[in-house]
């Protein structure tokens, strides 16, 4: 493995409200993301998965420096960017690029498609030529698999999937060395996430990029990643290679994402019965459970859940874990047609 | 292999048909403006409205130059005399002999140039201020709009009185006066806009992009305020208009010998009994103006539907 | 046994600045009593506003020809008022967000309540009890208590079983949820499509269920109907399109599933982009994106058809099935659908 290119060291991030009154205020703090570290090297994808209030979303603009972290830092090509002001911020951005969930919503109504990717070259190289920015736009369009003569339309007049080429043609134009994808695909019709999937994995192999790919679901993040984290309350459950973590999830969250996944087969899916494994909803982010962020939901919680914090911890495989049972409990995915996933 | 196929031929293959569109020219787009301006001419009222005003536009600019009148001219044959044919005064005269109807033309100049020169007064000084209180934030916004809210409480006559004695009657003035305060609603309209936009994904994907601040106000907030700005304008000039005409009451406005529809009222209204057209034309005049601005604006409002933009 | 709803030869059109768009081209399907039915295609293919135009919920712009009968009615013919009180009564529909279909002004208790004292005429405290046991079963905790909240206190997977709870309280004959779970999380989503397989399963009611999502219809439906571009591509029922796919169409929508139980390098996409219903390629809609396409798919594909419903519409012949009346392969005899008779093109 080279050296890794981004490492994230007890990231946080905490949000607070303020309520009540004139006399009387109360604030209640939200910890969007609470404590992750990860590394990450050149040409190597990270999938993060975890469901909504997870802190994924938060944590990719914390490590973009969108939103101040609360504690932590970034380490980039071993500079600390928490450290930086906004201004030399703003020149690391050439290197870190972001594509959002919304394909349609990340772009301008009143650009056209190619003004829309040409906008990063006019911001740091605003002495590039008219030629020279038109043949790189459109380099860009050809290399995300749009026709460069679509250049002046405007996003209303693109599908889903073409806004989303558009988005990752103008986070490439600037050769970027990491691109956050938060959600791409989630927005997209099944058939075009996979094109778009495909996209991104043949440009990562071209370019050479380090990615982090955000997903709700752990059969997206699959195809594409080499790790996988999951994501619960802003914490990890689990760090785990891309095959370990496919055959033998180490966390029970993670487990019951699995099992979450619907099956397109309708013997397996009647004799899987997704039935409620996790008991009841996602806890408020106001009211956090003591303990390990997951036990009240938690189908092998033991008292020692219930007041002890796990911390995310080294297996012998070289995963990373955060359970007090990780070691006894086997939740190997079977492949028989006695167990859930089939 | 050319571009064209003729239509009889059978279709290219994929591949050919790619390598020709690559080969072709490139697709004009179309954006959110022209599908705006392509609602707002379905909607009739909002057309003819466009075209009354177009009309009113063109006599008040052209037509004193054809008329035989001059404005200050006094027929003294013709005193309070009714519209008619004969004496050529189509309008009718006032209780000095001043032909009406060139008066009205030329009081039209001064209305709508009151309107549209107050209007871009408090346009260029809402939006600017609006934008970057609303773009800001924080303790910046805080301080700016609670110094719009102040200049709010304060009594808007009184300003005006006070701005007419210390500089004197002068119609510049008179722009100034009214643009200064009426810049307030606009300013707040463009900050609430203005917040709303700065969540928008595309503007944090600027910023992702390490577009600066000026630039994302420049090149994502204003084009995308325009929408709401001009409807608003639209709406503002009757607006100030009609302020004009109040301070035309009051004595407040335009000096003799120009007048404005609002002063031509004002005097009408004083020979209402014995002279009525003195008051019908320039109030017919003046309603219309007010009536077409509102229906353009409430078109404009329909056409640049939130659901488009936003 | 009669179906409970049968609808023939729909087609919705809408104005729009551009021109007519024709959004469902001649649709036929029935349904039976008890039946899940699940409608299936990528975003554009019609298949909402299907359902908007048999339940008179069409935009304005939107016109809709063609019959649905429902119960012995034809619902596309009905006055306004009627159709109000079928859609309260006997057809419950469901929306993707629950977020938008619910007042945030008011509470759960008052939203709820409202739907059976006007539907049914009872009593408020009738109503409320009703109202109770309902949340209950479709498992929300502490219902008597949550009753009284607003659906901003709910979660988004709460909500849509508040909506579905909404919909059951008129013990409607026929629920249609349209992508009811495609905005939620996928432990949620989980959740939500268990209960609509549960309900369908132990009630006698009917579902039909639309999504892009083939693998959520796997668990729930019993038949499938697979759109493109406001046509029929392919129906039959779950193990037949499951593991006898026969439209290329369909056959590359699994393939783009992705599956944690397989193992595979590369995600099988469809080619191309969703069709543009103005500018649709001529004969075979689907030509310009398929694998198999050849010369013989320029002319309209012609319509094959097996017992139970089954049927494809493709050049390619269907396993089992023979060519419905009038239709014929042959290169040189252009086909059309449907009638017999009919004047060739």
């Amino acid at each position: 493995m080279s050296k890794p290119v981004l490492r994230v060291q007890d990231l946080a991030v905490t949000f607070t409200s303020y309520s009540g009154g004139l006399l009387q205020k109360k604030e209640r703090s939200i910890r969007a993301v609470d404590g992750i570290s990860f590394e990450l090297s050149a040409g190597e994808t990270l999938g993060i998965v975890g469901e909504s209030a997870s802190g994924k979303s938060t944590l990719a603009r914390a490590i973009l420096g969108l939103i101040p972290p609360n504690r932590g830092r970034v380490m980039w090509m071993g500079e600390n960017l928490t450290a930086l002001d906004e201004e030399e911020m703003r020149q690391r951005r050439k290197e870190l690029q972001i594509v959002f969930q919304d394909p349609v919503a990340a772009l301008d109504p009143r650009m056209t498609a190619g003004d829309i990717i040409a906008e990063p070259l006019w911001t740091f190289y605003p002495n590039m030529d008219r030629v020279q920015v038109d043949e790189r736009t459109r380099g860009m369009m050809k290399m995300v698999g749009l026709l460069p003569n679509q250049i002046n339309r405007y996003p209303h007049e693109f599908s889903g999937g073409q806004c989303q080429r558009i988005g990752i043609a103008r986070s490439l134009v600037l050769n970027p060395r990491l691109v956050f994808c938060d959600e791409p695909v989630s927005a997209l019709d099944v058939s075009i996430q996979a094109q778009i999937i495909n996209l991104l994995k043949d440009l990562q192999k071209k370019l050479g990029l380090a990615l982090v790919f955000v997903a709700h679901d752990l059969s997206v993040v699959r195809h594409i990643s080499d790790r996988v984290m999951v994501m619960y309350m802003g914490q990890a459950m689990e760090v785990s290679e891309k095959r370990a973590l496919y055959r033998r999830p180490l966390h029970p969250y993670t487990n019951a994402l699995m099992k979450s996944v619907p099956i397109p087969d309708p013997k397996l899916a009647a004799r899987a019965r997704r039935e409620s494994w996790l008991k009841g909803d996602m806890p408020s982010p106001f009211n956090r459970p003591k303990g390990c962020v997951f036990h009240d939901r938690c189908p092998y919680r033991i008292k020692r859940c219930e007041a002890d914090v796990p911390a995310l911890r080294r297996m012998e495989s070289g995963d990373w874990v955060s359970c007090h049972r990780a070691e006894e409990l086997d939740l190997s995915i079977r492949n028989d047609s006695s167990d859930a996933m089939g | 292999m050319s571009g064209k196929t003729d239509k009889n031929e059978i279709d290219p293959s994929v591949e050919e048909v790619f390598a020709a569109a690559m080969a072709e020219q490139d697709i004009p787009g179309r954006s959110l403006w022209v599908d705006a301006w392509q609602r707002l001419l379905k909607n009739k009222a909002a057309v003819v409205s466009g075209i009354i005003m177009t009309l009113v536009v063109v006599l008040v600019v052209v037509g004193p130059f054809l008329l035989p009148w001059e404005a200050d001219f006094t027929d003294w044959d013709h005193t309070s005399s009714p519209p008619s044919l004969e004496t050529g005064h189509w309008f009718g005269t006032d209780s000095v002999g001043r032909d009406l109807l060139v008066r009205t033309l030329e009081g039209g100049r001064i209305s709508l140039l009151v309107g549209l020169v107050a209007t871009l007064v408090s346009l260029l000084i809402g939006v600017t201020y609006g934008a970057i209180a609303g773009y800001y934030g924080g303790m910046t916004d805080r301080v700016m709009m609670r110094i719009v809210d102040i200049i709010y409480a304060l009594p808007f006559m009184f300003l005006v009185i006070l701005l007419m004695v210390v500089f004197g009657r002068h119609i510049v003035l008179i722009f100034v006066a009214i643009g200064a305060v009426n810049w307030l609603d606009m300013a707040r309209i463009v900050r609430g806009q203005t917040l709303s936009l700065k969540n928008t994904e595309f503007v944090e994907a600027a910023r992702a992009c390490g577009v600066d601040h000026a630039a994302i106000i420049r090149r994502h907030i204003i084009p995308n305020l325009l929408g709401v700005v001009m409807v608003y304008v639209t709406l503002t000039i009757p607006q100030v208009i009609l302020v004009e005409s109040f301070l035309s009451f009051l004595g407040l406005g335009v000096q003799e010998p120009m007048s404005s529809w609002g002063a031509l009222v004002n005097d009408g209204a004083q020979d209402m009994e014995t002279a009525p057209w003195t008051l019908i034309f320039p109030a017919v005049f003046l309603s219309v103006t007010l009536y077409c601005f509102n229906y353009i604006g409430d078109g404009m409002r329909d056409a640049l539907d939130p659901k488009d933009h936003l | 046994m009669k179906p409970l709803l049968e609808v023939s030869a729909l087609e919705v059109e809408f104005d729009t600045p551009d021109g007519v768009v024709k959004a469902v081209n001649g649709l036929n399907f029935s349904l039976d009593e008890g039946e899940s039915l699940a409608i299936v295609g990528e975003s554009g293919a019609g298949k909402s506003q299907l359902v908007l135009a048999i339940m008179g919920l069409l935009a304005e712009n939107g016109r809709a020809r063609g019959q649905a009968i429902f119960r012995g009615a034809d619902l596309m013919q009905m006055k306004p008022q009627d159709l109000n009180s079928v859609r309260g009564k006997h057809i419950a529909m469901i929306f993707q967000d629950p977020m938008t279909s619910l007042n945030p002004y008011l509470t759960i208790e008052q939203q709820m309540t409202e739907v059976v004292i006007h539907h049914q005429g009872l009593r408020k405290d009738e109503a409320r009890a009703k109202a109770v046991e309902m949340l209950r079963a479709v498992r929300i905790p502490d219902a008597e208590e949550r009753i009284r909240q607003y659906p901003h206190e709910y979660s988004g997977g709460m909500r849509q079983r508040v909506m579905i709870a909404m919909g059951l309280l008129c013990q409607p004959d026929l629920l249609i949820a349209d992508e009811p779970s495609t905005a939620l999380d996928v432990t949620v989503q989980a959740q939500i499509t268990q209960l609509v397989a549960e309900l369908s399963e132990k009630t006698a009611m009917s579902v039909i269920l639309i999504t892009h999502d083939l693998a959520v219809v796997a668990e729930v439906c019993e038949r499938i109907i697979v759109m493109y571009a406001g046509e029929v591509v392919e129906s039959g029922s779950a193990e037949d399109i499951f593991y006898r796919p026969q439209h290329p169409y369909t056959r590359g929508l699994l393939e783009s599933v992705p599956r944690l139980d397989r193992a595979e390098d590369r995600l099988h996409a469809i080619p191309g982009n969703p069709p543009n219903l103005q500018d649709l390629p001529t004969g075979c809609h689907f030509r310009d994106r398929c694998g198999e396409a050849t010369e013989r798919c320029r002319k309209p594909p012609p319509l094959w058809v097996a017992e139970g419903g089954r049927m494809s519409r493709c050049v390619l012949p269907m396993e089992g099935g023979r060519l419905a009346a009038g239709e014929s392969v042959r290169a040189d005899e252009k086909s059309t659908s449907a009638t017999a008779g009919e004047p060739q093109e």
